[in-house]
């Protein structure tokens, strides 16, 4: 074989980059833990929250660069600064003006996230902002890879071990209480989880698209089940497995990895959408009896 | 009838009224009472003053217009609203938050009927305040489930998504989860909203089976013509309490009109 310096090294070869190898690790933990938590996003019905969520974890990662520098901590510390900011922040502003917790969220993570592009700009940061902006799954360092990993366990473990209280939660959050179900304690317990995993996907897709991978694998599983359980199972796999997929697809179609990971997960949602054997475009509806 | 021997099968005393279940036979009736009870909401008082007291085997209707607070009581009850003041107690102890012992039944419109679940999913859930968040299903849980879905005549449809249900097959399956809990007191918001004449008239038998087993059903109700023949005791509320009684005693033109109003001072008459 000729050694040609000049051209583009195989799938193959690349594959056999360490670089690569800790990125599809990644891809599958962060893609799982994501998929896995989608389940509880789309079943509490708070896509637009988790939204509005993603965009404002920018400022408080800058707050916590400006102060502390640039670490490994930085995204993880930032993250939850954040989002205590926003989430007491709206209730607060909803609770002493007439606005409403959704515009009153609107309004901070806007601003927040703004504030955020300018202090980082002003950091000279510019390398940093992007990949908060869309991610660096190709650059992790095994540090990240244990964080992620870290994660991923603590946000699947704590869904798993709630899932009785948290399945009458998700189908009547108002009355949930009338059976037992321990409400605030889930409120704050799925409000971390969703922080965490919030915080592994900006590593792998960014922080604008991080939504697109925590609602869409387990919404394209509702399409195919009745079953709850199902959801956060298949959303888990659906996660991994399209992540993996757009990593290997990314690399010779020279795709962007957080836009093929996103991407790939829209056409799975979409297949369903059309195919789906029982809630599909073409499906015979069950006659209602 | 297979439904009914299944319903009083647990009838091993004679005079006594079981709630099936837990084999809970009982040497008195389970009294609730409610004294002086006062509930704002979204920092309106939406209830005054309201004390009734009733036990296990009879059947209320809560009866008065929009707004009189029917549906504020009922969560009252089922320990998702803190009153402001009074009282509830439940087999003599002070009802502080919910108990398994009560079920709440949502209004149909409150209900995420595309919610992935089937109706033996949901029946299942009623398990779960006896489960706990972890123990296993025992035979005994398998039974009450199926005891329920059976009770109800959803065996044949326990498979099958909640949405693709009928609206009387709907409230079944909401029945069967509160069946499947062993409730005692069975808390129903506008039960026979959206429903056919059948399925109105299924669910006044089964109302019948359930408060002669000893359940006592409290349920908003706004058709007065059927009042009179579903429930036992009627409670009018206008906020405050109208009247509370006996349907034959105090269903009354006279209250009716006191409740919704029609002969009530509006308070125009002073300024003309």
């Amino acid at each position: 074989m000729a050694a040609d310096l000049s051209a583009v090294p195989s799938l193959s070869d690349f594959l056999a980059e360490p670089i690569a190898r800790r990125a599809l690790l990644a891809c599958v933990m962060i893609g799982f833990a994501n998929g896995f938590v989608s389940a509880f996003v789309v079943l509490r019905r708070s896509a637009l929250k988790v939204g509005t969520l993603s965009h404002s974890l920018l400022p408080g990662i800058a707050l916590v660069v400006l102060i502390a520098g640039v670490t490994n901590w930085s995204l993880l510390a930032g993250s939850v600064f954040a989002a205590l900011f926003v989430g007491l922040g709206s209730v607060f502003l909803s609770r002493t003006s007439r606005l409403d917790q959704d515009t009153s969220m609107g309004i901070l993570y806007t601003t927040g996230f703004a504030a955020g592009l300018i202090i980082l700009q002003r950091l000279n940061l510019r390398q940093k902002l992007d990949e908060w902006l869309f991610g660096s799954i190709v650059g992790m360092a095994d540090t990240d890879l244990w964080i992620a990993f870290g994660i991923s366990l603590v946000a699947v473990v704590t869904l798993v071990v709630l899932q009785r209280p948290l399945l009458i939660y998700m189908f009547e959050p108002n009355v949930a209480a009338s059976l037992g179900v321990p409400v605030r304690l889930l409120n704050y317990a799925t409000f971390g989880v969703v922080i965490l995993v919030l915080v592994s996907s900006l590593q792998a897709v960014g922080c604008i698209l991080s939504v697109g991978l925590l609602i869409t694998p387990a919404a394209t599983v509702y399409l195919l089940t009745n079953e709850a359980k199902w959801l956060f199972i298949g959303g888990g796999i659906l996660g991994a497995v399209g992540s993996v997929l757009a990593f290997l697809l990314q690399y010779p179609l020279g795709w962007s990895v957080s836009g093929a990971i996103v991407v790939v997960q829209g056409i799975f949602f979409l297949t369903a959408y059309v195919f789906s054997p029982r809630y599909g475009l073409f499906a015979k509806r069950e006659v209602q009896v | 009838m297979v439904k009914s021997e299944l319903l009083h099968e647990a009838h091993d005393h004679a005079h006594d009224h079981v709630c099936w279940g837990g084999g809970h036979a009982h040497a008195h009736h389970h009294r609730l009472e409610v004294s002086d009870l006062c509930v704002s909401y979204n920092e309106v008082r939406a209830l005054e003053h309201i004390s009734f007291a009733t036990e296990c085997g009879r059947s209320i209707a809560l009866v008065g217009p929009n707004g009189a607070g029917k549906s504020t009581l009922l969560k009252c009850l089922a320990g998702l609203i803190v009153p402001d003041s009074g009282n509830i107690i439940w087999r003599g102890q002070r009802l502080t938050r919910s108990s398994h012992e009560i079920a709440y039944l949502p209004q149909r419109g409150d209900v995420n009927w595309n919610f992935p679940i089937t109706v033996r999913g949901l029946v299942e859930m009623g398990r779960f305040p006896n489960l706990g968040w972890w123990r296993r299903f025992s035979d005994h849980d398998e039974t009450m489930v199926k005891r329920a879905l059976e009770a109800m005549d959803l065996m044949d449809l326990q498979d099958r998504q909640i949405s693709a249900l009928s609206g009387g097959q709907q409230q079944r399956v909401f029945l069967a989860r509160a069946l499947a809990q062993e409730a005692h007191v069975l808390l129903l918001d506008e039960p026979y909203t959206g429903l056919d004449k059948p399925s109105q008239e299924v669910l006044a038998g089964l109302f019948r089976e359930l408060t002669k087993e000893g359940r006592l059903l409290i349920a908003s109700h706004h058709d007065l013509q059927t009042v009179a023949d579903i429930f036992d005791d009627v409670l009018m509320l206008r906020r405050t309490q109208i009247v509370f009684g006996s349907t034959e005693e105090v269903f009354t033109a006279a209250n009716i009109d006191a409740a919704y109003g029609a002969n009530i001072p509006t308070g125009l008459e002073d300024r003309f």
